[in-house]
């Protein structure tokens, strides 16, 4: 029986699954958008700091703001209900989109070793969804026990 | 000290390159690990919803905005954001990225378990190190 609840307790609903997937789209397209501004914009040194100012007005830097700014609401609610070292991993997965959609959809070609970190992440992966979403503190319980006996008084 | 011996054993270009790598992956670190106590604190998003539909966000939205670890968290990001352009402009993007991303990865992991108290446990660990070697993989 305990078992069975600490399984319930951790399993993730399909809206969880995609807020992860969430995370991991819009930062992989939202980087190739930044990215792609930025050498449109050229380097910037610490004397031309202004240009950065300027960079805002490139419309591959403000739509890859946007998909960002929605990286991190997604992001934020993912850590609202998972640890910290659960969803790094779920990140990581957007290096995985960009090469794949530098493979398959620019018809650039991947190296040996981009496929093998791309297999390494992915294996990553894999280790941490199979474990607890969340570190329980004991702290917390007992916390949520005073403020439930507080609030029966 | 250690910056002034460091300065005479590396080039100087080098010693800049990764000054910036370093500075960028410590203000993601800060960020991150702020940003993940305060909703560790805040708890479940969902739960903090008002109502049904769209209108219901804004209770999460205010409690995430009200919440002074957030914020600071949130300073160390846009940080992180302005210092990262400015790494991307004397740093090639075939180092940048993999360095600060894999240098990132296993600091979140050392900062979530001493700060956080996060149960990093060897699962966890190898991922980390499985993903900091993988993304160096990725850029080459």
């Amino acid at each position: 029986m305990q078992v069975v609840h600490f399984f319930m307790k951790h399993a993730l609903k399909p809206t969880q699954y995609a807020i992860l997937a969430a995370v991991m789209l819009t930062a992989s397209v939202g980087d190739t958008l930044l990215s792609r501004g930025m050498t449109q914009v050229g380097p910037v040194d610490l004397h031309h700091l202004p240009l950065l100012l300027h960079a805002l007005a490139n419309p591959y830097i403000v739509s890859g703001i946007v998909l960002l700014i929605g990286f991190f609401a997604s992001y934020m609610t993912a850590l609202s209900w998972a640890d910290l070292t659960f969803v790094m991993p779920a990140t990581a997965l957007n290096n995985v989109v960009v090469a794949l959609l530098s493979r398959f959809w620019l018809h650039e070609h991947l190296s040996l070793s981009r496929w093998a970190g791309i297999l390494l992440i992915v294996c990553a992966v894999g280790f941490v969804a199979g474990g607890p979403s969340r570190t329980e503190h004991p702290s917390e319980h007992h916390e949520l026990d005073v403020m439930d006996s507080g609030a029966g008084r | 000290m250690i910056s002034a011996v460091a300065a005479t054993l590396v080039p100087a270009h080098v010693f800049r390159e990764w000054s910036c790598i370093l500075v960028v992956a410590a203000l993601a670190i800060s960020g991150e690990c702020l940003i993940a106590a305060a909703m560790r604190r805040l708890g479940d998003l969902d739960d903090l919803r008002t109502q049904p539909g769209l209108r219901g966000y804004l209770g999460p939205v205010r409690a995430v905005l009200s919440n002074p670890l957030f914020l600071i968290g949130a300073l160390f990001m846009a940080l992180n954001f302005f210092a990262m352009l400015f790494t991307l402009s004397i740093v090639e993007l075939s180092l940048a990225i993999p360095a600060i991303a894999s240098l990132t990865y296993i600091g979140n992991a050392a900062a979530a378990k001493f700060f956080l108290h996060e149960n990093v446990d060897r699962r966890r660990w190898t991922a980390v190190l499985f993903v900091a070697v993988g993304v160096v993989l990725l850029a080459k």
